[in-house]
């Protein structure tokens, strides 16, 4: 009895930490518990749902293009075509299945064949590399460039391609947006100056910015044969996606708590040890933000620049397969477009998560 | 003034007793804010003298400019008439000789207590070696009762706590004139009494000159060696002055029990009520 009103009387001082230690330790909380199972419940489910709705729909268009084929024969060639016809697709025969929506089914398979194919390709890969060790010695000995393979590229490698160019797209937006949000913020009328800049380029879509990167970049590279596709793909992801960076940190230093920078003014603080001391860390939420977005938009506009800039990452792949027209292109577009969602929903958490180890204030963050 | 010869303070300085002298002085002091409608005075002909070691509080209405002239005094907002002088030395910005503990905390939430301080004293110190510059910082986070708490991040730290910190570096930074602008009024009144009394002892081991704006008459007096009256705006300047003339150091019980502390309530209450 007397342990329990200590115990209360505890529970009374610390109130205000309760949701920091709620947070803390979140397995010990039994509702937490049950609440966190029956979300990942309602998941599953949401999932499974979607998966059926995905194979009726994909089972309808099937049939329907099916029907219009058998049709088409009928009218055209007879009956005897038409039975033809329909032997033809249910036999599963690739010459003649209708070109539709594929199923879940048939998109799982694809991605089972493209991870085999990446098993092959590195294989080739090695082989490659060991057959060329001995020749490429000697060219290097020689002075001259090494023979590389120059191969198809495996799914997994497309997938890798993407990832770096949207990492260095990501780098060359932070380095650029950063500094000037920062300086920009910290001057009015240096503000007002790019105000302009800012509010013209920022809607800019990204098939013009990779149009005007190519302009610049392609008589950068005049006279050298070196592939250039990857740094036109990267540079336009940059500043595609740097604006939200920009704006986001401009206004964060532009808005430092008053407060803040009365207490710098108050202890003299140096314009060096103000900035660092105070008006970065202060704003450090706000350009994570930024970032963030930054980041995410950096995903969305790859996939279209990489299509116009004919990198080898996951938007020519998307691009290629549609054109290529093949029996399983439908359901390798189908797997890409789940990777390409699957990595940016991946991003956006670790970006998430960075965002709150540096926000100081993690109730606002919320 | 009239005040300063009744009180017949006196100062002392290297073993030598001097007058009275006049650590803070406002002489004819004005503000103006300019409106599309005209101009809006809100201070006037404002006349005040704070002697060194002198623990004044200021009273009056909301709005009556109470912080205005606190923040013209550390030198946060211009001066639109009149001189502000510290030692004789007008004021002409912001500076670490006038610290200042503002309303809300105002403590970087991304730094510890600690780091809050030490920012301070890194700036005024510069000479100082760094042990020595971390024990002033730890001596006066410790005189606040912080000694458990000094690498808690400010935005761990209750609200009470927060202004502890804020108390311990704005003492630490040994500033030559105190600002208090209302600083325990965003607190519980359980909490107020605790800062209150952190706040009076280490003054008296300090005595730094502080001027506090308060709207609590009991808080005005208990702390005061005088109580300054503003009249409320516009055009607010010096209502009254009233010498708090209790013993030092005081006890809040003391001071409760004192033939005259209800003397005193009665003509705050009087002044603010009319």
């Amino acid at each position: 009895m007397e342990q329990e009103i200590v115990l209360k009387k505890e529970g009374q001082g610390v109130a205000f930490l309760r949701p920091f230690i709620a947070k803390i330790t979140p397995s010990f909380n039994k509702t937490k518990v049950l609440s966190s199972l029956k979300q990942t419940g309602i998941t599953i489910v949401s999932i499974l749902l979607f998966l059926a709705l995905w194979q009726l729909g994909s089972k309808a268009l099937y049939n329907k293009e099916a029907n219009y084929k058998i049709e088409k024969a009928l009218t055209e060639r007879g009956e005897e075509a038409a039975a033809a016809e329909r032997a033809c697709i249910e036999s599963g025969d690739s010459s003649c299945q209708p070109n539709t929506l594929p199923s879940p089914l048939q998109v799982w398979g694809s991605l089972q064949s493209l991870i085999a194919d990446h098993k092959v390709i590195t294989a080739d890969k090695a082989a490659f590399v060991e057959k060329m060790a001995e020749t490429n010695a000697k060219l290097i000995a020689q002075g001259k460039d090494a023979i590389v393979y120059t191969g198809r590229a495996s799914f997994i490698d497309i997938v890798l391609t993407s990832i770096k160019t949207v990492f260095a797209g990501f780098l060359l937006a932070l380095l650029i947006a950063v500094p000037i949000g920062i300086i920009i913020g910290l001057s009015p009328s240096l503000r007002s100056a790019f105000n302009w800049f800012i509010q013209v380029f920022k809607p800019v879509s990204p098939v013009v910015w990779y149009l005007l990167v190519f302009m610049i970049v392609k008589t950068l590279y005049i006279g050298d044969s070196s592939d250039n596709a990857f740094v036109i793909s990267f540079i336009s992801v940059g500043l595609c996606a740097m604006w939200a960076t920009l704006v986001n940190t401009a206004m964060g230093v532009s808005s430092v708590d008053k407060d803040y920078i009365n207490v710098a003014k108050v202890l003299k603080l140096g314009t060096f040890q103000k900035v660092f001391k105070v008006i970065l860390p202060s704003s450090l939420p706000l350009i994570f933000t930024g970032l963030r977005i930054t980041l995410s938009v950096a995903w969305m506009v790859l996939i279209a620049i990489e299509l116009l800039a004919q990198s080898q990452g996951l938007g020519l792949f998307v691009w290629e397969e549609f054109q290529n027209g093949a029996n399983d292109s439908n359901a390798k577009i189908i797997v890409a477009m789940f990777v390409i969602g699957i990595i940016g929903f991946l991003l956006d958490r670790i970006m998430l998560s960075v965002q709150n180890i540096v926000s100081f204030n993690k109730n606002e963050m919320a | 003034m009239n005040t300063l010869i009744e009180q017949n303070k006196t100062y002392t300085e290297n073993g030598i007793v001097y007058p009275s002298k006049v650590m803070l002085d406002l002489s004819e002091l004005k503000k103006v804010y300019p409106t599309p409608k005209g101009d809006y005075v809100v201070l006037e002909d404002l006349n005040l003298q704070i002697l060194k070691e002198e623990f004044v509080t200021i009273i009056g209405h909301s709005g009556c400019g109470k912080t205005t002239m606190l923040s013209m005094i550390a030198g946060l907002n211009p001066i639109s008439g009149g001189n502000i002088s510290v030692l004789g030395k007008p004021v002409t910005g912001p500076g670490p000789d006038r610290g200042v503990i503002f309303q809300a905390p105002s403590l970087m939430p991304w730094m510890t207590a600690f780091q809050n301080v030490l920012l301070g004293v890194d700036q005024v110190f510069p000479h100082a070696t760094k042990n020595q510059r971390h024990d002033i910082a730890k001596y006066y986070l410790q005189k606040v009762g912080l000694e458990k708490d000094f690498h808690k991040k400010a935005s761990e730290l209750s609200q009470g706590m927060q202004q502890r910190v804020g108390i311990a570096r704005a003492f630490a930074i040994k500033p030559k004139v105190l600002l208090l602008d209302e600083p325990f009024g965003m607190l519980d009144s359980l909490t107020r009494g605790e800062l209150q009394d952190i706040l009076i002892e280490i003054w008296n081991k300090e005595k730094i000159t502080a001027v506090m704006i308060t709207h609590d008459v009991d808080e005005a007096i208990f702390l005061a060696d005088r109580v300054v009256m503003m009249t409320s705006g516009p055009r607010a300047k010096i209502g009254d002055i009233l010498a708090i003339d209790f013993d030092r150091p005081r006890t809040r019980k003391s001071v409760l029990d004192h033939e005259d502390y209800y003397t005193y309530r009665k003509h705050l209450i009087d002044f603010l009520e009319h």
